[in-house]
């Protein structure tokens, strides 16, 4: 019992850092159709830029605030500079465009940061709380929080704001929202700051955990987008639900089966659904476009 | 005139025999990954066979023949290994190779200096460079066996006899994984969990959850950084008492660094070059390490790594087969293969025909222990 207790902790905590990495892939899907590849590099320059800023000793509040302002303007400059140029190009085309910046990214930490990971102290303690048998880290906690409170905030803004409505138009109808008087644009580059702000959140929260290495976004990437499908790519409370289930999913293999297959665990879900239910599970069919 | 041409002829005369009095240079190759993604491997073996070889040159060479060394790039990959060390064979006509870095680049240049008879020394650690021994190729790096051997060793004195291995799942946590499981027998130990994580696994709680259900005496982690670290604190949060050993993978102070409190109490295998200045006085590598030590920090301004003493104790082993066999490449190989005692950086050398290593765990690995953020040498 205690163990499976176990097995539970140590998949929400994983499944807590890719559900946010599958929130940023639904936002930019949502608002253009792409598969942001890169968004796996969100991630670690969060987790870089926080392990640079705890370096100088900086408040932690700041040190977050800033990693997460500089990844959303990273952001905003990947759209400038490399999607909005060729936005009238297949989406196919606007993917590989992000792999290849994914690589670049990765090439570029690399330079700036070096190979080693970088240790980033605790923001909370390391005792171990022990509950029913089973331990947590209180840093896992945060992590829980922190992406539950994200989660909220964004389902809000979708829901509340002018603004997150007029996203959800563009999403559902882009013609349709620019014949209601939408501006599309200000709310793609929106769109890439909000999902660069997110993952940097995942990479800012996790890098007690995990360390920030240069190349620590690709494997993140790709268990979030398999979180993504697995939810929907066009729902962000699927996308989340998705990442969990995929780090619960993940703990009880390498428990109950063997970890080796840990990580095929993921991939094989990933190509599960897209073969039996490629709109995911609680993903709406989306009507064929032309 | 006459005597103007008599003067400059017995100049000339000088001028040439100064050269033949210093001998025909010795021409040899060096091939590391000096950039690349295992840059920090190849950088700190170039830079000590640059430092080495000026330094035998400046002390009038091997035998009165000057060395010259032809260093090339393979930015780590296998493609661009079998390239330059066709350069360097067919182009450069070197006696004899240092390098490659990396286990999979030595493996490719392998077949290429077996087909035109030129020794080869290796500074990778992959046992699958010298098993089954190939007559041209020679290793200085210590094989994962050793490591476990040491360990191992360890475990025997203290009693442990039920253990528990979690290894990376990468080609260097799958070595040690195949050798932890080969060499248990001898020691009378029981591997009673075998678990893996990935390279860039964030939670390994979910694993080590397993291993403590079956209690085991101790754990083994084979991995490289970041992933030993995650399971060092991953313990502490399990509140798990065992005994935890490391592999040589993570000795570096970056280690320390990323563990943090999770690190003490750890014990590794390690190089005695990280321990140097603990070693006791009467041990005979102590003076040529604090020596390199020295040196390579006067000359980089960095602490060398262990990556350099490889490429130290290749040209080690050249150095001494140079000065017996001269310039042919047959001896040299010969006289690589009948190296004994040579007292290098990572151990005391004694080649064999059947052995292309000439290392053993006595003197190749000391076992460390985590103390207080630093490394203390079990004696």
């Amino acid at each position: 019992m205690e163990e499976i207790l176990q097995y539970l902790f140590s998949g929400l905590t994983s499944g807590a850092i890719y559900a946010l990495i599958a929130l940023g892939f639904t936002i930019i899907y949502n608002a253009t159709e792409v598969i942001n590849f890169a968004q796996g590099e969100f991630v670690m320059l969060g987790a870089m830029l926080t392990a640079t800023f705890c370096g100088l000793n900086l408040p932690l509040p700041l040190a977050f605030a800033l990693a997460i302002l500089i990844t959303a303007l990273a952001g905003i400059l990947i759209e400038r500079l490399a999607i909005y140029p060729a936005r009238k190009a297949s989406p196919i085309t606007l993917i590989i465009i992000t792999i290849g910046l994914s690589i670049l990214i990765k090439g570029l930490a690399m330079f700036i940061w070096g190979k080693d990971p970088l240790p980033v102290p605790a923001f909370v303690g390391e005792r171990p709380i022990s509950v029913l048998g089973a331990t947590i880290i209180p840093q896992s906690i945060l992590v829980l929080a922190t992406a539950l409170i994200a989660v909220l905030t964004l389902e809000a803004f979708f829901k509340k704001t002018l603004t997150g409505k007029a996203m959800r138009a563009c999403a559902a109808n882009r013609l349709a929202a620019r014949l209601l008087g939408i501006k599309v644009e200000p709310l793609v580059l929106l769109a890439f700051a909000l999902s660069a702000a997110v993952s940097a959140l995942a990479g800012v929260i996790i890098s007690p955990i995990t360390f920030a290495t240069y190349d620590m976004g690709t494997m993140l990437g790709l268990k979030g987008f398999s979180a993504a499908v697995l939810g929907g790519l066009t729902s962000s409370s699927g996308a989340v639900l998705g990442g969990f289930i995929l780090g619960i999913l993940e703990a009880l293999a390498a428990g109950f089966l063997s970890s080796a297959y840990k990580d095929a665990a993921a991939f094989i879900i990933l190509i599960l659904m897209l073969f039996v239910k490629p709109e995911g599970l609680f993903g709406t069919k989306e009507a064929k476009k032309l | 005139m006459k005597k103007w041409f008599l003067i400059l002829s017995v100049g000339l005369f000088l001028l040439a025999s100064a050269s033949i009095w210093a001998g025909e240079p010795y021409r040899i190759g060096g091939l590391f990954s000096v950039t690349g993604p295992t840059s920090f491997i190849g950088e700190p073996e170039r830079n000590t066979l640059v430092m080495l070889v000026e330094e035998i040159n400046k002390a009038g060479g091997i035998n009165g023949h000057p060395i010259e060394v032809i260093i090339y790039d393979t930015e780590g990959e296998e493609t661009n290994a079998v390239k330059k060390i066709t350069k360097l064979i067919v182009h450069d006509k070197v006696l004899a190779v240092i390098g490659p870095s990396r286990t999979g680049t030595t493996l490719a240049v392998i077949p290429f200096v077996e087909r035109y008879k030129v020794p080869l020394i290796s500074c990778a650690a992959g046992i699958k460079i010298v098993e089954p021994v190939k007559p041209w190729v020679f290793k200085t790096a210590q094989s994962d066996r050793l490591a476990v051997k040491k360990i191992y060793s360890y475990c025997q004195k203290h009693d442990f006899k039920k253990i528990a291995i979690i290894t990376v799942s990468n080609g260097f946590g799958q070595s040690g994984r195949e050798q932890l499981k080969a060499l248990a027998p001898q020691y009378g130990i029981e591997i009673v969990a075998d678990e893996l994580f990935g390279p860039k696994d964030v939670d390994m709680t979910a694993q080590l959850t397993k291993i403590r259900a079956k209690n085991p005496d101790a754990v083994v982690c084979w991995g490289t950084n970041p992933g030993p670290a995650i399971v060092a604190k991953n313990m502490k949060q399990l509140g798990m008492k065992q005994q935890l050993f490391m592999s040589h993978g993570v000795a570096s102070k970056k280690f320390i660094a990323l563990a943090g409190e999770a690190a003490e109490g750890i014990i590794l295998p390690a190089g005695k070059i990280l321990v140097a200045d603990q070693l006791p006085d009467n041990d005979p590598q102590k003076k040529l390490l604090l020596d390199y030590i020295a040196k390579y920090k006067a000359r980089y301004g960095e602490e060398p790594s262990a990556f350099g003493g490889h490429a130290y104790d290749a040209m080690l082993l050249l150095k001494y087969a140079l000065a017996k066999a001269g310039a042919d490449r047959a001896k040299i190989r010969e006289a690589l293969e009948n190296a004994r005692g040579i007292v290098g950086i990572h151990g005391i050398f004694n080649m064999s025909p059947k052995d292309h290593n000439g290392l053993d765990e006595k003197t190749a690995f000391v076992l460390v222990r985590i103390e207080n953020g630093d490394w203390k040498l079990i004696k």
